[in-house]
């Protein structure tokens, strides 16, 4: 686990959503938060070093970049759910993928270009494994917006 | 596997998309993230930036900023929950669960023949306790009685979206 101090949570609470689009950002960041540029970077690279921050940078709408995503339900027996999950992995198309025990157990994110692609990629799962891919697109989305509150 | 694909909108032309794929990992930790970027494309560092806030506002980009290893500062607990919400109630309902600030996501998404759960939220905690305790307020708020906390106990991959 990786060790935070209040200026850390500071940094991270900031940065997830008011990073400044500015050609210099973490001078202007310093700027609001009291800290010197220097300090910033540092504090930064530590962070992200260590895994606190994966990466700065955009957050990519599918819907809007003329792709479709959808989320998929799987049951997968036990003994096959390392294998399954590296067939599902290898796709470039899969966003997120995680193992979630309950009557479905296997839940992937799926954003392609187009639906055909969605359907070519649940075809070729099926057959590489012999189990129901459930496809469950968005009907309605309601909220969005990914933010941790770090304390 | 298809690659070299181009993503064809009409408020986002070639230089956005190559803006997209040089940031999409991340930018630099320096004092000029951008000018690398700016002098491959031959433009000005304010011209990339200028870019970047329009596509923002397009909502071609949600947000530009920092992903969070949440896993790795404590945040272990995500639970995926599953609301089996009448279908006239949807709209209502989803906007409610939206507003609690500990959800994530909310969708709505079709049921399946053995799973009559229809809205989903994602609720990020320090520990399963605290997602358990905001399901059972989100419950109480909205009267939805049937619902079930998927736990994720493996992450096998997370990547975010990419061009």
């Amino acid at each position: 686990m990786i060790y935070l101090d209040e200026t850390d949570k500071k940094i991270l609470n900031t940065i997830q959503h008011e990073f400044p689009l500015d050609t210099h950002p973490f001078l202007k960041l310093g700027e609001g938060l009291e800290i010197s540029e220097e300090e910033i970077l540092t504090r930064l690279r530590r962070l992200q070093e260590e895994g606190a921050v994966r990466k700065i940078g955009p957050v990519i709408n599918r819907n809007r970049v003329g792709g479709t995503s959808t989320l998929v339900a799987v049951k997968v027996p036990e003994e096959m759910i390392d294998k399954v999950a590296d067939y599902i992995d290898e796709y470039a198309e899969v966003s997120h993928n995680y193992l979630r025990p309950d009557i479905y157990n296997v839940w992937f994110t799926l954003s392609a270009s187009d639906e055909e692609r969605i359907q070519e990629i649940l075809r070729e799962l099926s057959q590489k494994t012999g189990l129901e891919f459930v496809n469950l697109p968005t009907v309605r989305l309601f909220k969005i917006g990914v933010r941790f509150n770090i304390r | 596997m298809k690659t070299g694909q181009s993503y064809q909108v009409k408020d986002m032309d070639a230089t956005d998309e190559m803006i997209l794929k040089a940031t999409q990992d991340g930018i630099p930790l320096t004092g000029s993230p951008f000018r690398h970027i700016a002098e491959k494309l031959g433009l000005t560092e304010e011209e990339v930036v200028e870019r970047i806030r329009l596509m923002k506002e397009k909502g071609i980009i949600r947000r530009f900023g920092a992903s969070i290893g949440h896993r790795d500062i404590g945040i272990v607990a995500n639970a995926m929950c599953v609301w089996n919400v009448p279908d006239g109630m949807v709209e209502d309902i989803g906007r409610i669960m939206a507003s609690f600030p500990e959800v994530t996501h909310c969708y709505e998404r079709p049921r399946h023949p053995g799973w009559d759960y229809n809205l989903f939220t994602m609720v990020h905690s320090y520990t399963r306790n605290d997602c358990e305790e905001v399901a059972a307020r989100i419950s109480q708020s909205t009267g939805i009685q049937d619902y079930r906390l998927l736990f994720s106990e493996r992450e096998f991959k997370k990547t975010g979206v990419r061009l």
